[in-house]
């Protein structure tokens, strides 16, 4: 099953030493576990538990995720910028499914 | 139960169901989460009392009642999306920065919402998302800092319509 790309939002152009905001978006149910199909079976859990920020291949911001966050979830959060270069997001869900998304950031 | 006081007798049954499927459903999260490899500590395991996911953030320190700012809404018309901001002003050095950011929704059947990690390269002790809430509750937000110390903040959020599906 394939995801939706997510969206992501970063300035096109930072100056170094610079904190940035970025943000995020991804398609996800967000299935808590807690609810029942109308023939009583149990939705098994299945949200995005993890969620990494890294730049240039440095992790800078983690969120770990509980069923307490809605679906489609919107993150947004701030990065120090180190210098020129790419950005790699990471959703990873109960299921396994893993998404990634790459983008590049410029100095000017 | 037949369906003399119709309305009613469902209305108790969503009630049960929805204990024993949270129950369920826990023990179903707990079997996928055997399978994966790299556990996430604190937020994966359903902790269903705010005082059980304080003890598991804080240990025994007694975190001072100010210093994070946790921006919600007063009033939600729709508990399945409730916007929040949680900050701490912090340098973010090496030295002095925000480790993590805990936030809880202490009236929801599973009481975690998400923990947020920082590094100094995050700038900012600073992040927005979006919650689910099942009813008028408090919010809980803890931070984590550098020098062991924590901070904690709550606020009310009453809720017109509770977001946990049923």
């Amino acid at each position: 099953m394939s995801a939706a790309k997510p969206r992501i939002r970063v300035p096109e152009k930072a100056k170094v030493g610079e904190v940035i905001e970025i943000k995020t978006l991804v398609q996800h149910v967000m299935e808590t576990g807690n609810r029942k199909t109308a023939d009583g079976k149990v939705v098994p859990r299945n949200i995005i538990n993890t969620f990494t920020a890294s730049f240039n291949g440095t992790e800078f911001f983690k969120a770990d995720v509980a069923p307490g966050i809605s679906a489609n979830p919107y993150l947004a959060f701030f990065m120090k910028v180190p210098g020129p270069g790419e950005f790699e997001f990471t959703w990873l869900d109960d299921a396994g499914v893993k998404i990634s998304q790459k983008t590049p950031l410029a100095i000017g | 139960m037949p369906g003399v006081r119709k309305a009613m007798t469902q209305r108790m049954e969503v009630e049960v169901v929805g204990r024993r499927t949270f129950l369920l459903g826990a023990g179903a999260s707990l079997a996928v989460a055997a399978f994966l490899a790299n556990l996430p500590a604190l937020a994966q395991e359903p902790v269903r009392s705010i005082d059980e996911a304080l003890k598991k953030v804080l240990g025994d320190a007694k975190p001072a009642e100010s210093g994070i700012t946790l921006e919600v809404p007063e009033i939600a018309e729709n508990g399945n999306t409730v916007p929040f901001t949680l900050s701490v002003d912090s340098p973010m050095t090496e030295a002095s920065h925000v480790k993590a950011l805990h936030i809880f929704a202490a009236g929801n059947p599973q009481v975690g919402v998400a923990s947020y990690i920082f590094t100094p390269a995050s700038g900012k002790a600073a992040v927005s998302s979006r919650m689910r809430l099942a009813r008028t509750q408090d919010v809980v937000a803890v931070a984590a800092l550098s020098d062991g110390k924590f901070l904690i903040g709550r606020r009310e959020v009453k809720v017109t319509i509770g977001g946990c599906g049923g």
